[in-house]
């Protein structure tokens, strides 16, 4: 069976006054179909300019220099700017973080649901209609036909991204890339579009990729986790294997630092230091200088290491017995 | 709805009585028109009549409340000059510079916004760079001196226009226009293409620092992830979005383009309102620049609120005021 979407030593980088900054290093995964699978990080390791990378839709000056994004078998990345634009929205599709301002402010829902149909193919505009409206009431927008003529401002941030997330479902894609699609929300909100999102991925078969720095939201929500630092995939694995035994220091940083309600009043424990800068950094594995657990060989770059299920690249894993 | 227009319609007659007053001192202030009006030789008696007929021996206050009272009856008074009514002298000279206003700032628009999306779409390209030199050129040469160049390139060495007056003209509604045949077209053409350049410089920066912002913005980004065209993303979001400012100039230049067309009217003896104006002030002519000021007070007014209301109909946040 080959993956819906695999990407192979992937790197984007952008040329800024100061210096290449490496935002995406060589990273790589799949995505099976149906699939749904956690990218989590830090803001600034790479996660969300991966997913734009996949679309083909980093901005200058960033560009990919390196690696290959398959999708259904074949290479998207270097394809003509038309070829790429037919998959985006048929194929894969995006959600970003804020829905106040993905959504145009002064179109209708219907003329923006009506633009993102007709981008793939001819339709009529009730089919267009019908069709919107369907899709507003999948994703559980009460009344949905009477909320196609609401502008953006007159919809609660909850049911904005509701639209958004409708928008990238029009056209059936295979692949849906999530950028923090529920950060920017209230959290009973967030747990509401969680549920639906896992549901409405099970019904139409679509694999998710969910971006977040939150490893709570992840873990509700992707049966795998990519964990990202600097740049690299660092640790991926089931979510249930990652989170109850994590083998990258980075990673059991992350769970430390997540507030507990078993023991609550208790101070948060962080990681030490900050991530370093992506121009020119330093030689060797990227979190060292804030691993508890580095040492001389930690100098140079550490491979990733993959077993049966799971993946980590450090030298020193966590639970190896080392 | 309706509260909102009896609301400008208020705001609107305070500004007018407030303009008015302006005005008329002002006006009263440049200078003695009898000075101007008659002959050096002209005897006492001529001069203390004509003084009286005009009521300039009146006190301001007296006449400013004479000229209220007149303006109440829809009368703006006569020219000293032309000695007919001035309302009707203006309403002759208008449609002139209605017609060039309106050629020279849609001109400039249709053509500039165009130019502007594109140099903000691709500014890094030589096309931009092209455009944007010529918006450069269009903002900080004076608008006499491309009227005069203008001139002389088509008027005098190439000979392919007229170099002033108005040509044939057509009536419509009761007025001459140039628009409606070729020949006033050739009359036409230099005046407006002079009046536009600067409008055309304004209307390509303003669309071009709209459509450099939206490009980047989450909007575009999210419609390139839906897989919508350049052009449909360009046609129908980013237009939509940068529509306000370009609105608000749009009526701006419009009403200072019909109220102060007069160095390009001048130039090209065009016989609109700018040149009436001009003529008026070097004869002392009261009642037309009273009556003119005015105008062009209400003008504004008048387009300033068409402007709220497009403002409205572009950007649905607006319709609702601060209702959620």
């Amino acid at each position: 069976m080959t993956a819906l979407l695999e990407v192979r030593d992937l790197a984007t980088h952008f040329a800024t006054r100061a210096g290449v900054l490496k935002a995406v290093d060589g990273v790589s995964f799949s995505i099976e179909p149906g699939e749904i699978v956690g990218l989590v990080g830090e803001s600034g390791s790479g996660k969300s300019v991966t997913g734009f990378s996949i679309l083909g839709l980093v901005d200058p000056p960033g560009r990919i220099v390196r690696g290959s994004v398959k999708l259904d078998g074949s290479e998207i990345v270097g394809l003509p700017a038309e070829r790429l634009r037919e998959l985006r929205g048929r194929r894969m599709a995006m959600v970003f973080q804020d829905p106040s301002t993905t959504l145009n402010p002064v179109l209708t829902i219907a003329v923006q649901m009506r633009l993102a149909l007709e981008a793939h193919e001819r339709v009529g505009a009730a089919a267009a209609r019908a069709r919107a409206a369907e899709l507003l009431g999948r994703v559980g927008i009460p009344d949905p036909a009477n909320r196609l003529d609401s502008y953006p401002h007159q919809l609660s941030g909850g049911m904005r991204q509701r639209v958004a997330i409708a928008i990238a479902l029009l056209n059936r894609p295979a692949l849906i890339i999530c950028d923090e699609p529920t950060t920017a929300l209230d959290v009973s909100i967030q747990a509401q579009i969680l549920t639906e999102m896992k549901a409405l991925a099970a019904d139409s078969g679509t694999a998710l990729v969910w971006i977040s720095h939150d490893l709570a939201t992840v873990s509700v929500l992707a049966s795998r986790i990519l964990v990202m630092y600097a740049g690299r995939v660092v640790e991926e694995g089931p979510t249930a294997d990652v989170l109850r035994a994590p083998r990258h220091p980075y990673t059991r940083g992350l769970l430390d630092s997540l507030p507990s309600i078993s023991e609550p009043g208790q101070e948060l424990r962080q990681i030490p230091g900050s991530m370093p800068s992506l121009i020119d950094p330093p030689p060797g594995c990227a979190f060292a200088p804030r691993c508890t657990i580095a040492d001389a060989g930690c100098a140079t770059m550490p491979e990733m290491r993959r077993d049966a299920s799971r993946g980590v690249r450090c030298h020193k894993p966590l639970g190896a017995g080392a | 709805m309706i509260g909102f227009f009896i609301q400008r319609l208020v705001q609107a007659l305070i500004v007018m009585l407030l303009i008015s007053a302006l005005v008329f001192a002002g006006v009263y202030g440049i200078g003695n028109p009898i000075d101007v009006l008659l002959s050096p030789d002209a005897t006492h008696a001529i001069r203390e009549a004509t003084i009286r007929a005009y009521g300039l021996d009146q006190p301001l206050w007296i006449q400013y409340r004479d000229f209220l009272l007149r303006l109440a009856s829809g009368d703006f008074g006569r020219s000293f000059v032309f000695n007919m009514p001035v309302l009707e002298l203006i309403l002759s000279r208008l449609p002139a510079t209605l017609e060039l206003t309106i050629v020279a700032v849609v001109g400039a628009t249709a053509l500039g916004v165009p130019l502007g999306m594109y140099a903000g779409y691709r500014p890094d390209g030589f096309a931009a760079k092209s455009i944007m030199a010529l918006s450069v050129l269009g903002f900080s040469v004076p608008t006499f001196w491309i009227g005069l160049v203008l001139i002389l390139t088509f008027a005098v060495t190439l000979g392919w226009l007229p170099a002033g007056g108005r040509g044939e003209t057509e009536m419509l509604f009761g007025v001459p226009w140039s628009f409606l045949t070729l020949d006033g077209w050739s009359y036409l053409a230099l005046p407006a293409l002079n009046l536009s350049l600067f409008k055309f410089a304004m209307m390509v920066r303003l669309a071009r620092a709209g459509t450099r912002e939206a490009m980047l913005g989450d909007t575009v980004k999210f419609a390139r992830a839906a897989g919508e065209s350049e052009t449909t993303i360009l046609r129908r979001h980013v237009l939509r979005l940068i529509a306000i400012p370009i609105v608000t100039v749009f009526g701006l230049e419009f009403g200072s383009t019909l109220a102060f067309a007069v160095v390009t009217e001048t130039i090209f003896s065009w016989p609109g309102v700018g040149k009436l104006i001009i003529d008026s002030i070097s004869t002392l002519d009261r009642p037309v620049m009273v009556a003119y000021l005015m105008l062009v007070a209400f003008l504004f007014i008048f387009i300033n609120f068409f402007v709220d209301i497009a403002y409205a109909a572009l950007d649905p946040r607006l319709r609702t005021g601060r209702a959620k």
